[in-house]
């Protein structure tokens, strides 16, 4: 089956980008296609790779993008969430005039869209977060 | 049409497991995760609605967050728990996934 999820929580704040992965992890090893992971609202806060937590503690960052690389995931970030947030690809980075770009391995940024076509084209879309 | 209802919030931060409650059709599943896992317990303020729901409605629990919080004992009888595989299981068994969030 092809599922999608949709994360709207950023990471070590409650636990749903915990739980997302979880589910997401979960759903691969039962053979099921994952079509997109779209992050949104403080969700976007997972695809920064600046995240540099305790040596001790899980990497929420980190696992999404291995998870991806493994799987081939598509992990896709709100442009307005992100802009708002100040996550920026190299795209981004130039045609808002900043002086670099902090977005991690494996997610790109785009748009509203592609939240709406994640919906009509999977069989179900599962909502993590706030 | 069968709906899957996923509630997240803890019954005493938020409303939304109430308004799951309320508004979910008879017949309908609900699976409790994170610290909706609170609502599944025996003996608190809100396990009599959870008592009623589940003449109606069939609710699980999310066995990883169960455990995480140590309140495996306390699980109030006719809820059922469940791994992730099973979580990911319920959600391919519903037509529709309706997260309460």
């Amino acid at each position: 089956m092809k599922l999608s999820i949709q994360v709207n929580e950023g990471p070590y704040q409650h636990q749903a980008s915990d739980s997302a992965f979880q589910f997401t992890k979960a759903a691969i090893e039962a053979g099921h296609d994952i079509f997109r992971v779209f992050f949104y609202h403080d969700g976007v806060n997972n695809g920064t790779r600046y995240t540099t937590p305790p040596q001790d503690d899980r990497h929420v960052v980190n696992n999404w993008s291995e998870l991806s690389a493994a799987h081939d995931l598509d992990l896709v970030i709100c442009v307005a969430a992100a802009q708002r947030r100040g996550l920026v690809d190299e795209g981004e980075a130039e045609r808002n005039g900043k002086d670099g770009n902090n977005i991690a391995p494996g997610f790109r940024i785009s748009g509203l869209g592609q939240l709406i076509e994640a919906g009509i084209q999977s069989d179900r879309l599962v909502v993590f977060g706030d | 049409m069968t709906m899957l209802h996923t509630v997240n919030k803890s019954p005493f931060e938020k409303d939304s497991l109430t308004s799951c409650l309320r508004l979910s059709e008879d017949g309908s599943t609900i699976l409790l995760i994170e610290d909706a896992i609170y609502a599944a317990l025996e003996g608190t303020t809100i396990s009599d609605s959870i008592k009623e729901a589940l003449k109606t409605k069939k609710v699980f629990a999310l066995q990883e967050d169960i455990n995480a919080r140590g309140v495996k004992n306390k699980v109030i009888d006719g809820i059922e728990q469940v791994d992730y595989a099973g979580f990911v299981k319920l959600v391919t068994e519903h037509d529709t996934v309706q997260s309460w969030v």
